[in-house]
């Protein structure tokens, strides 16, 4: 097996060097996590939505910075404050050599709320749509409840399955490869459980010629093995490579590495809202009134914390100190915005006027298997708001008993993450700082608490603002608002790195995908 | 026997039905998968219609009364994450953890065995000495630390052995096995060997008792001086005695190896129960982990009752009837 890919390996390169151009035959690549589905429709989480990409497609493509992008339809517009219609690429087929159209688009909406048991659905991304009216097999307009900016944000989340194999398929038949027949780049060969992923290229894609004859995907989630299996050749490319072999994989003269910030945010949320919070006593351990409702203090927690020197250390240079919800350049961004800098005198100052001259005791509370290096980031964090005068102890904990506790409100000061997969902030808005409200669907990861009717206000007149320019302005105002008063104190965004044998090219992508269109071999 | 069987067996039933109590309330308490399995964004409307499709939001003794009914039937529920029964799931990893579990046993006893009668025979001698010097570090190296050191060996530094994944499988009796292939043998070798290095210790540990206790008996004195050949004592007599214990402890120990195969199977991307099993814990995946441990200890209560029974057939003395 070894000796034949090696073999193989070794005619593509002569290949490379007689004509190039050629195409080299077969990529295997190391991935941390691996799907637990190959319905596209069943579970919205990454490793599964990346997957989905290789044999799917979406109506609407994220480039590597998440741009929005043509995908399965060439335009978007609205065409009234309630209807958008999208204009469907031609000469599109599925594997099987059917032709794509309207109808599948169609079929595709209506499934994805009826998948059964499905434990995190897309059902959020297509609940605007009342109505879907086909105009002619290639156009296609959405009827929404109310004016709808972000249904093309919405649309770029989904892939787009056949009607001929989707109708009835169960994700079982998923699984198998019975339905999962997509327009997408490979074809779907085999899918080995805990073992591999195998792909066929689909020499009839519509896009961009693909590089790679067969694909082999393997997941290897224990991190030393993933860098084990590239440093023996095993795979040609892993994604994930933990910080702490950064250093060494990139001495190895057979390897390079690439790294990409990513739009997963690391940050404090905090008990803004309680009058007494369950963490928090004054330093004789006495209960006393909730200090984190005053945003003198969330302010002085935000100077406490050194940014950089989590990046450098903790992080060991994979991390971008951060100051909103969103890198900056993506879509409603603030450009006033900047990391908040390490003041530890400003922070005592504050908490002093804010009647906390000797501060108090606090619990950080952090997962210890959900983030990169999450348990030392907070112990960090803990350290540094000690030294301002809170003394903070520190319990950390497996992700599997934590968010329970978290979206519980155990908790008074807690670490956390966000990965913004529409790749704008509205998203992280209304999770994260509108205020709590089950029945509009608002501030469903808002486990501080936080409120403030203006920025709800901000928020709700964006999501129904279709002009993009306005839109972008009541949310950048939004966030300016929640951040100024510390809603979250956002602490960084974390860099993905890549691994691969020297003869590779790949970039990375903000949303951690590893996309075989992407990776190319050096010339 | 007859008596003895059923009693065994309505023994083992209560066992699964308080294990199935016990493992089911602990991991309803631990807390609840949606908070993971959901994603982060989800619409509190979303989050309530996942926990009422997964039935999260009965009380915890209707879920297990629901369970048990499943249960009873051979139906454990579906996985949350995989969304195919619980069951399948697992059974379809079965085959990976036991082709490990077997050449594991497998090496234990074709190096164990022999080794320990040379270090029993030979208990002064440098050989000896030095098969019981290798034992001990068996016994003492953490299982992870062994597994990393043969993947950098083997695979990193001399490009040997792969070093993960379980490589090319044939379908032998209906079943995916990679021994008969050389590339799954490749695959094959480097987590059998960090599995077998503990059992293999502990054989040539039971091995090497048993040869210097008998070799000090009666009847091994007695056959000598009926001019009996040295191999034919030991091959035979000797090794039929050393056996009885060999058998018991490697028998209970085999249940041990598919159980917790689990940091072998996750450092070599093996694609067995043990890395399912973690993977599950991990994100709460409730019907597996329980079928899981049912299955585990089924599997454990059937192994001891075959033990008993060689252990019967070897030494007539032991009767299974008779046991009070």
């Amino acid at each position: 097996m070894r000796n034949k890919f090696m073999a193989i390996v070794t005619v593509c390169m002569l290949l490379l060097v007689c004509a190039s151009g050629a195409f080299a035959q077969t990529l295997t690549i190391g991935l941390k996590g691996e799907p637990t589905s190959l319905d596209p429709h069943f579970h919205n989480v990454n490793a599964n939505n990346e997957q989905a990409i290789y044999v799917f497609d979406k109506l609407i493509r994220q480039d590597e910075r998440q741009k929005l992008m043509p995908g399965l339809a060439v335009s978007w517009s609205p065409v009234s404050d309630n209807v958008w219609e999208v204009k469907l690429r031609e000469g599109v087929t599925f594997h099987d050599g059917s032709p794509f159209t309207a109808e599948d688009v169609k079929f595709t909406i209506e499934r994805i709320p009826t998948v059964p048991n499905s434990p995190s659905s897309f059902t959020a991304m297509v609940n605007a749509i009342k109505e879907i009216e086909i105009v002619d097999p290639l156009t296609i307009r959405f009827h929404t409840e109310g004016p709808s900016p972000l249904l093309p944000r919405n649309l770029a989340t989904f892939n787009v399955v056949s009607k001929k194999y989707g109708e009835g398929a169960t994700t079982a038949d998923f699984n198998s490869g019975k339905a999962t027949i997509g327009t997408g780049p490979y074809m779907l060969v085999e899918w080995k459980r805990g073992d591999s992923i195998i792909y066929k290229r689909n020499d009839n894609y519509w896009g961009e010629k693909q590089p790679w004859e067969t694909i082999i995907a393997k997941p290897i989630t224990n991190d030393g093995t993933r860098v084990a299996a590239l440093k023996s050749g095993d795979v040609d490319l892993i994604n994930f490579v933990p910080p702490a072999d950064v250093a060494h994989l990139s001495k190895d003269a057979r390897l390079t590495l690439a790294k990409s910030p990513s739009t997963r945010l690391i940050y404090l949320h905090l008990d803004s809202d309680r009058d007494y919070s369950p963490m928090v006593t004054d330093n004789d351990g006495n209960k006393i009134k909730n200090p984190l409702k005053d945003v003198r203090v969330r302010k002085a927690i935000s100077k406490a914390i050194n940014r950089k020197a989590i990046a450098a250390r903790i992080m060991e240079g994979l991390a971008v100190p951060a100051a909103q919800m969103v890198p900056e350049g993506y879509e409603g961004t603030s450009k006033k915005l900047k990391p908040e800098a390490y003041d530890p005198k400003g922070a005592k100052a504050l908490l002093a006027e804010a009647g906390y001259p000797d501060g108090f005791k606090i619990t950080i509370h952090g997962p210890n298997d959900r983030y990169v290096n999450d348990g030392d980031i907070a112990q960090a964090i803990a350290q540094m708001l000690t030294k301002v005068g809170i003394r903070t102890e520190v319990i950390t904990m497996p992700k599997s008993v934590y968010f329970g506790k978290a979206s519980k409100l155990e908790f008074s000061l807690m670490l956390l993450g966000w990965a913004t997969d529409t790749g704008e902030h509205s998203n992280c808005l209304s999770a994260l700082l509108h205020t709590y409200d089950k029945d509009k669907g608002f501030g469903s990861a808002n486990r501080g608490r936080y409120s403030n009717p203006k920025v709800d206000q901000l928020l709700e007149e964006a999501l129904v603002t279709v002009d993009p320019k306005k839109h972008n302005e009541l949310l950048i105002e939004g966030v300016e608002i929640s951040l100024g008063e510390v809603g979250i104190v956002p602490v960084h965004y974390q860099v993905n790195v890549w691994g691969m044998t020297k003869d590779l090219d790949y970039k990375g992508r903000t949303d951690g995908y590893t996309l075989p269109r992407h990776i190319s071999v050096v010339k | 026997m007859l008596a003895f069987l059923i009693r065994r067996i309505s023994q083992s039933a209560v066992v699964l039905l308080v294990m199935s109590l016990l493992v089911f309330v602990g991991v309803f308490y631990i807390g609840n998968p949606i908070d993971i399995l959901i994603a982060p964004d989800a619409t509190p409307a979303e989050y309530a219609r996942a926990v009422h499709e997964l039935g999260l939001d009965k009380p915890l003794w209707d879920q297990y009364a629901i369970f048990l009914k499943g249960a009873l039937h051979g139906d454990f529920g579906n996985s949350f994450v995989y969304n195919e029964p619980a069951l399948k799931v697992i059974l379809d990893r079965l085959p990976a953890t036991l082709e490990l579990a077997f050449t594991a046993m497998f090496i234990a006893v074709i190096f164990g065995i022999p080794l320990g009668m040379v270090a029993g025979m030979k208990a002064n001698h440098w050989i000896g000495r030095n098969i019981m010097r290798f034992s001990i570090l068996g016994f003492s190296l953490p299982t992870f630390w062994v597994g990393l050191m043969l993947i950098i060996i083997f695979s990193v530094q001399l490009n040997w052995l792969p070093s993960g994944g379980r490589g090319e499988t044939v379908m032998l009796l209906g079943i995916p096995v990679s021994f008969l292939t050389l590339g799954g043998l490749a695959h094959l070798i480097l987590p059998a060997t960090n599995l077998a290095l503990f059992k293999t210790s502990l054989a040539i540990r039971l091995t090497r008792a048993g040869v210097q206790e008998n070799m000090q008996m009666d009847y091994v004195k007695f056959a000598r001086a009926k001019g009996l050949s040295e191999t034919r004592v030991i091959g035979l007599h000797v090794m039929k005695n050393i056996m009885i214990p060999v058998i018991t402890v490697l028998g209970m120990e085999f249940g041990s190896l598919i159980a917790f195969a689990v940091v072998t199977e996750t450092i070599f991307a093996w694609p067995g129960m043990g890395k399912l099993v973690i993977d599950s814990i991990g994100v709460l995946d409730r019907p597996i982990i329980v079928a899981y441990l049912l299955i585990t200890v089924t599997m454990f209560i059937i192994i001891n009752l075959i033990v008993d029974i060689m252990y019967s057939i070897l030494d007539p003395r032991v009767r299974l009837g008779q046991e009070r």
